[in-house]
């Protein structure tokens, strides 16, 4: 008698479709092992404490380092944080928990955030060009670029923001209401909190994208060479992107390998961060 | 007809399951409603409605799926309110006053009546918390370790969590989570409890307790009870409307009040065989 639970065996297109998708897999993945391998190849020899501890130069190679472009990051980095997180935060909530979501004026800012997000970053540089380094005749300093990079992460954390909101079940937002709790009471005390992973890692996220743009800040002013660390908002500054961007500009190899020893500090700070917002999620599964 | 159902029969007092003395008629309702009907936009979830809520009484909604009785249920505490497109016709009165009139707030009326969900809703916070947060959105100061002692001993909940107060509500099981909401229910001290299937979700000993839990709680509140479960209702509840889906001339399908009256009556004697083929299990 036939077994009749004989298995058809794999078929081709299959085991076709299973290599497609590996390939493709491959193809991201090997990329960014590459760079990730050349840049700490090339960059080894100046990977060292030099880089914290040194000001930029581009006659002494030998000497130069990033601390500028390092404390300048985390400086522009800290204060694009404290303007977007707040501003973002409170945007969605008014979007997701009071804003009437059948009225025609609700759709229009949400097709428009969304399309926000999309706007290429050189933009949001002519944008704060225009509006906080001239109107507001801020000048190249930490608080224009702040500002400016601030607005192009509003978007991204607004639309993250909204995600974990509408992530909280309904049913929390009921039993608080009808503990007799008022909607706004409601929102800060329950909502908000339940939401807080999902909200920390959307703006964590979105912080590393800004933290790698050069291109708004190049329109910004920041190409000036930079050898002090930032004192103030109103400091100039310049920032990892950029010292990068400058020393691949020179034609000596030896700044090309500070160049490559920069992006690897870029690139770790990146990871930290990833890493962090990682930690958030896990550390605060779900439950419900 | 049983023979339970002969001898209660239109005496003016007896005794209801719990073995609570009820009144033929409602003496002392806390609600009255008159000819209510819940719209969702145009579609008339429930239709023309009028029914007294007794005080101090379990009063049971039972019927299909579909029927309209856990819309009428969240219109005694304003929660249809937060559905968009939804609006109420005919007059729900608490002790006399329109709560849907314009001088109400329904923040107020949530206060008063209380709600305990089909799917228990504990808060992502600790079982302290949970239990402490009514008083607190409602202006409590200072310590409120005793509230939260005598709310967790009234839900019958007290000597399973006194040791782990301050861990998260999600540590608990789904009938200890029910107790607990209602625990926080009270705590806001309401005058009326509203449950919405709150055993739906849970197996028969949970929901024992939580019957057991409804009886002692009826001798100092008012509970109205949706339920699926009709040997619940004539296990718990004093008095008991049977809800039914009809289709009208225009084929559009609403809710409908059958019939109202005392549990035992309503189970033995029903009036309508519309509710005699459904508690008899012939349909829904």
């Amino acid at each position: 008698m036939q077994n009749q639970l004989a298995g058809r065996g794999t078929l081709l297109r299959d085991r076709v479709f299973m290599w497609l998708l590996f390939i493709s897999l491959a193809i991201g993945v090997l990329t960014l092992a590459i760079l990730l391998i050349y840049v700490t190849v090339k960059g080894w020899p100046r990977l060292d404490l030099r880089l914290f501890t040194n000001m930029p130069s581009v006659r002494d190679a030998q000497n130069a380092g990033a601390q500028s472009a390092i404390t300048g990051t985390i400086w522009v980095i800290s204060f694009t944080a404290l303007i977007a997180l707040p501003t973002g935060v409170l945007a969605a909530l008014h979007l997701e928990e009071f804003a009437r979501p059948d009225s025609r004026f609700q759709r229009f800012i949400e097709i428009n955030i969304q399309n926000l997000a999309a706007v290429p970053s050189i933009v949001y540089g002519i944008l704060g060009l225009a509006v906080f380094a001239r109107a507001l005749a801020l000048g190249q300093s930490v608080i224009t670029a702040s500002l400016t990079l601030a607005l192009l992460v509003l978007p991204v954390i607004i639309i993250s923001t909204r995600e974990a909101l509408r992530a909280v079940p309904r049913n929390i937002r009921d039993g608080s209401l009808a503990l007799g709790a008022t909607e706004w009471q409601t929102a800060y005390r329950q909502t908000l909190p339940a939401a807080i992973p999902g909200i920390a890692t959307g703006t964590i996220l979105a912080l590393s994208r800004a933290i790698g743009e050069a291109a708004p800040l190049l329109l910004l002013g920041a190409v000036s060479f930079i050898t002090f660390n930032p004192d103030g908002v109103l400091s100039g500054y310049t920032t990892l992107p950029i010292q990068i961007f400058n020393w691949t500009k020179e034609s000596r190899e030896e700044f090309q390998v500070l160049a490559a020893a920069t992006i690897v500090v870029l690139l770790l700070l990146l990871l930290a961060m990833n890493f962090v917002a990682i930690w958030i999620r896990n550390r605060t599964q779900k439950r419900w | 007809m049983n023979q339970n159902g002969d001898i209660t029969m239109h005496l003016d007092h007896a005794l209801s399951p719990r073995g609570a003395s009820i009144p033929l008629e409602v003496s002392d309702p806390v609600f009255t409603l008159d000819d209510v009907s819940v719209f969702y936009g145009d579609y008339e979830a429930i239709r023309n409605v009028t029914l007294p809520i007794g005080k101090n009484e379990i009063t049971a909604f039972i019927g299909p799926s579909g029927c309209g009785k856990s819309t009428l249920l969240r219109s005694f505490n304003r929660m249809n309110d937060l559905i968009l497109g939804s609006h109420l016709k005919g007059v729900v009165a608490y002790h006399g006053t329109d709560i849907y009139g314009p001088d109400v707030d329904p923040i107020e009326v949530r206060r008063k009546v209380g709600m305990v969900f089909q799917k228990p809703n504990v808060f992502p916070k600790s079982i302290y918390e949970n239990v402490a947060y009514g008083p607190k959105v409602n202006g409590a100061k200072g310590n409120l370790d005793d509230v939260v002692e005598e709310c967790l001993t009234r839900a019958a909940l007290w000597n399973e969590v006194k040791d782990d107060l301050k861990k998260s509500a999600y540590a608990l099981s789904g009938g200890q989570q029910q107790r607990l909401v209602i625990a926080r229910c009270i705590a806001v001290k309401p005058e009326v409890i509203l449950m919405d299937e709150p055993c739906a979700s849970l197996d028969p000993i949970a929901t024992a307790k939580i019957e057991d839990l409804m009886v002692e709680l009826a001798n100092d509140y008012t509970i109205v009870i949706v339920t699926h479960n009709m040997q619940q209702a004539a296990r718990v509840s004093d008095r008991t409307a049977f809800f039914t889906a009809e289709l009208d001339d225009n084929e559009v399908r609403h809710g409908r009040l059958v019939e109202f009256g005392r549990t035992r009556e309503l189970f033995s004697s029903p009036g309508d065989t519309r509710t005699e083929d459904y508690i008899s299990g012939r349909f829904g």
